[in-house]
């Protein structure tokens, strides 16, 4: 067990540091030009410590095939909203300590990513807030970054004194804040039922991360107050922080338990209401809130499992999930004018006026609604199958009916771009910005195609919690 | 990967216009798309060719190409071809350049991206039929629709957005809750594998559902009347080629679905909804005629018949004996041939006269000699007259139907009528009514027009005059499906005069030897 094995992490902790070095330095150069790199060998070294496996801090701090995996997701997404920022040249608050905050941000998720006791865990958390905080109201003078900022800094105060209140609850009850402690006994209500309470609120903490119904009331606005590049962010890495700690903790639920009939509940409520609400958006960034709501509950499918099949594909759906998103945020980033945000309306005529941007949204729309083959395809028909094995069979059929009502809007965005007309001038963007949006959208295809590889890795990271 | 002849013909076909679509994209002018698109159509159709050494009394499927895809969930890319698809798979390949050949001067404006959308609808759809692991099927079953969709959106009419949304949600709703079936099969057969779930028999309970939810999908997008309000707008809307996949193609998926699925997987339930779905089907026969008959516009007017010939198809397969059954297949494939060959003809007027309307379309058949005749052979070919294609299909059907209820032969034969009415008057005033709009520079067929239409027409004859060759190939498939199916329903305990409730108390029967034995052949 060497320190090479915390490579991902330290690799990011180094990239703050840079950064901060930078912030303070009285050049005003811009960090655009080597970030990207620098989180793409992020990206390298996480694929090398993909196999490590150990634990640090008393066991509190655990490498296992779900940590390496997730902290390989959240240094790709890192790299990938660098990339999309990078490309805004005219971004004015797009500064070092921009970038810190976004780095720092990211490292306390792949910290949560390892803790395996609940105070780390807690911990952790707080340190991927803390820097969003700061970082939603950086927007220009914009009035409603602001009011953004405030909602989201309320919302996860209160959330966090909710999850703390469960906490002491768990820990009243099971005296251990150790996971594999926790796991050994039962969580049925009838025998622990303080303890099922406490977790049912401390779960909620990491529901406000996930955006999930009901504490999702923050995820649209937040979304059109905050800078496109920072809303980029917002929507994909932190939901796979809560994602794995939710995985960690349904892990040691059975099917069909209280708590996790609370699970199933609000997924399906979360898909409905997000895809209702979504019906009616035109700013692309409040839909694509809306939409990340409805995703969230795709994701009850696989935790209310409970099995191994349903850990490994709400791991693989969260892979998908930000790899659509970044593609579909991206090309909200690319088409934005002067920062503001975009609506429906300037998608028209898209398809003229940027062909690469138009086909690279059709991709992450269709694979938003999972329409095959699609990385979204491959991550639903995972999560139905998980769920109907353990016989959630009304969520499955409540989830097939979401992908129905969900086509319309996420159709729209395809509309919009390709039958629509607009006399704008056409976008601009330099060849090797649209490749790595194309890449992106070359990768949702491939992760649906071929989705073996990586589901061969998420299912190994789930069988070591539910074997 | 493992495959049955060596050389892998169905990965082939799916394959070579994929290829071909991404190398589309590198190209700048126009002239070299369309060649290009043309010669990968013909060299599909001749990478085809190897299918017709089908053995109609060899395995249940031949052609067979596996390899995992991703067996932690026991999925497999699964290819096979049986007398139920073949001639579909055919139909596919051969509708490619002829629809090149069509919207040569018909598609102006973004050319490259309209032959990459008509290469990945054949990849798709050849993979729709091909298809033997169920997710895979899904799988092209929707990728289908994304080029289908952009096809009405971008070359379609004035209210192509309307069309073509209407299409999209209606046909993607259906589907939807097929996932969920799909999703049902695995968990109680334990497999993704058609043969390997045909092999298997359901309770009662679950075949009624996981039926409904399949045949849902499969009836919009046949489509079945009440569920097919979304054909005609697509079809008037569409361009030439888009209607001619529509027609040939893609209603033919909601058939070859009933007949892939529903009466293998769920035969006790198909047995309990038959009468059902023959009263739609004729609903359908009749109320397309009718319909057919009040239009005006001349794409509408087929679009309707579309419903009334659907409409015998499914009622042929619902029949569940083997002259219905195969009456059905054909018809599946001279409905292709020839409301393809209707759409595109409707294409090449409507780059002369600008308008799809019967009056500005009147008295062609003294200035366009050539054009009326293959008009007049493909409309006759839809209206079923004796020695054109769809005649056999017809009889066929209609027979089936006599054998097993009268009553059910009587109500469809005015649908057969109706189809003479409103196919005759829209011949009758294309050809001789009043010429309204003519001119001159309209011009007769020229060659490569006449290269898109003759395959179409000489089939019109060949099935019409020979059509044993074809019914023998696909006759042991169908013998093999309805043996099957009514050895699973006896040994589940089915009675013709069971109430519901007693039928829903059946449970599935632990193994049926015959089910097994008709699927297993696969590898002689």
């Amino acid at each position: 067990m060497s320190i090479f094995s915390l490579l991902p992490e330290l690799w990011l902790l180094g990239l703050v540091c840079a950064l901060f070095v930078a912030s303070i330095s009285d050049k005003k150069q811009s960090v655009a030009s080597w970030l990207p790199a620098a989180a793409g060998l992020g990206v390298l070294a996480a694929l090398f410590a993909l196999g490590e496996r150990g634990e640090f801090l008393y066991a509190a701090y655990k490498l296992d095939g779900l940590s390496q995996f997730f902290k390989l997701l959240i240094a790709f997404g890192f790299a990938v909203v660098t990339g999309i920022a990078a490309g805004n040249k005219e971004g004015k608050d797009l500064t070092p300590d921009y970038f810190m905050l976004l780095a720092l941000s990211a490292w306390g998720l792949m910290l949560l990513a390892s803790c395996v006791e609940l105070i780390t865990l807690y911990l952790a958390l707080e340190l991927s807030s803390y820097s969003l905080y700061a970082l939603i109201p950086l927007r220009g003078k914009d009035r409603r970054a602001a009011e953004a900022g405030i909602k989201y800094i309320l919302f996860g105060a209160a959330v966090t004194a909710l999850a703390l209140f469960g906490l002491s609850y768990i820990i009243a009850a099971k005296h251990t804040t150790y996971l594999s402690g926790l796991a050994a006994t039962s969580w049925s209500f009838a025998d622990a039922p303080m303890a099922v309470i406490g977790l049912t609120l401390f779960l909620a903490g990491f529901f406000y991360k996930l955006a999930l119904f009901p504490f999702h009331f923050w995820c649209p606005d937040v979304y059109q107050g905050a800078k496109n590049e920072t809303a980029a962010y917002v929507a994909t890495i932190p939901k796979l922080g809560a994602v794995v700690v939710l995985v960690r903790l349904a892990a040691f639920v059975a099917p069909h338990l209280e708590v996790t009939t609370i699970l199933a509940i609000l997924g399906a409520v979360s898909m409905t209401a997000g895809n209702l609400a979504a019906l009616v958006q035109r700013d692309l960034k409040r839909l694509l809130g809306f939409s990340s709501v409805a995703h969230a509950g795709y994701v009850m499918l696989g935790l209310a499992a409970g099995s191994a099949a349903g850990m490994s594909a709400a791991a693989f759906y969260s892979l998908a999930y930000i790899l659509m998103n970044l593609a579909a945020f991206y090309v909200v980033c690319a088409i934005a004018k002067n920062d503001e945000n975009p609506s429906l309306g300037d998608l028209d005529g898209l398809y003229k006026r940027a062909p690469a941007l138009a086909m690279i949204l059709a991709v992450a729309a269709f694979s938003l609604v999972g329409l095959p083959p699609t990385a979204g395809f491959a991550g639903k028909l995972f999560l139905l199958s998980a769920a109907w094995d353990q016989g959630y069979h009304w969520l499955v059929i409540v989830a097939v009916l979401n992908t129905a009502i969900s086509i319309y809007y996420y159709l729209g965005l395809v509309r919009h771009a390709y039958t629509g007309e607009s006399d704008a001038p056409a976008i601009v963007w330099p060849r090797g910005y649209l490749i790595f949006g194309g890449a992106l959208a070359v990768l949702v295809l491939l992760l649906g195609i071929l989705p073996a590889p990586m589901y061969d890795l998420a299912a190994q990271a789930a069988g070591q919690l539910h074997p | 990967m493992m495959t049955q002849n060596g050389f892998p013909v169905v990965t082939a076909l799916i394959v070579v216009p994929l290829v071909a679509a991404v190398a589309l994209l590198f190209m700048r002018r126009e002239w070299t798309v369309r060649v290009t698109t043309l010669a990968v159509g013909i060299l599909e159709c001749l990478l085809s060719l190897p299918l017709l050494g089908y053995v109609p009394d060899g395995a249940a499927f031949q052609f067979v190409e596996k390899a995992d895809w991703l067996p932690a969930l026991g999925m497999t890319y699964h290819m096979g071809v049986d007398g139920l698809s073949l001639y579909m798979i055919l139909l596919t390949a051969l509708m490619l350049p002829l629809c090149v050949l069509g919207s040569w001067t018909y598609i102006a404006k973004r050319v490259t991206e309209f032959h990459v959308c008509l290469l990945l609808m054949t990849a798709s759809c050849i993979g729709v039929f091909a298809a033997l692991d169920f997710v895979l099927f899904y799988v092209f079953w929707e990728a289908m629709l994304v080029p289908m969709y952009l096809l009405i959106a971008v070359w379609g009419g004035p209210r192509r957005r309307y069309a073509s949304i209407k299409f999209f949600l209606y046909t993607l709703a259906g589907s939807t809750l097929l996932l969920a079936a799909i999703v049902a099969f695995r968990q109680v057969g334990g497999t993704f594998s058609i043969p390997e779930l045909m092999e298997k028999s359901y309770a009662f309970k679950f075949q009624f559902w996981a039926f409904l939810a399949m045949a849902l999908a499969f009836a919009i997008k046949v489509p079945m009347f009440p569920f097919h309000t979304w054909l005609p707008a697509a079809h008037v809307e569409a361009p030439a080629a888009g209607s001619v996949l529509l027609a040939a193609i893609l209603l033919k998926m909601g058939t070859y679905g009933f007949l892939r699925f529903c009466l293998p997987l769920t035969p006790a339930a198909s047995e309990t909804f038959a009468p059902l779905l023959i009263a739609v089907s004729i609903a359908g026969i009749i109320y397309g005629g009718c319909i057919a008959l009040g239009q005006t516009d001349i794409k509408k007017l087929i679009a309707y018949s579309s419903v009334g010939h659907m409409g015998f198809v499914t009622l042929g397969i619902f029949l569940f004996s083997v002259k219905g059954v195969s009456g059905a297949i054909l018809q599946m494939l001279n409905h292709g041939i020839t409301t393809g060959g209707l759409f595109m003809m409707i294409g090449l007027l409507y780059e002369r006269s600008h308008s799809r309307e019967i009056a500005d379309n009147q008295g062609l058949g003294k200035f366009m000699p050539a054009f009326m005749f293959l008009f007049g052979v493909f409309s006759l070919s839809s209206l079923a007259f004796p020695g054109t294609n769809s005649f056999v299909g017809e009889v066929l059907v209609l027979i089936g139907a006599f054998q097993g209820n009268p009553w059910v032969g009587f109500a469809a034969v005015p649908g057969a009528m109706l189809a003479a009415a409103y196919m005759l008057r829209l011949l009758q005033r294309v050809t001789w009514g009043e010429p309204a709009a003519y001119k001159p520079s309209w011009g007769d067929l020229g060659l490569r027009e006449w290269a898109a239409l003759a395959p179409l027409g000489i089939l019109v004859f060949y099935i019409g005059l020979a059509p044993a060759l074809c019914i023998k190939t696909i006759e042991p498939s169908i013998t093999r499906v309805l043996s099957v199916m009514e050895a699973k329903n006896t040994a589940m305990g089915l009675t013709k005069d069971m109430s519901m409730a007693e039928r829903f108390n059946l449970a599935a029967p632990l193994a049926v030897a015959e089910a097994a034995d008709a699927v297993s052949k696969e590898h002689p």
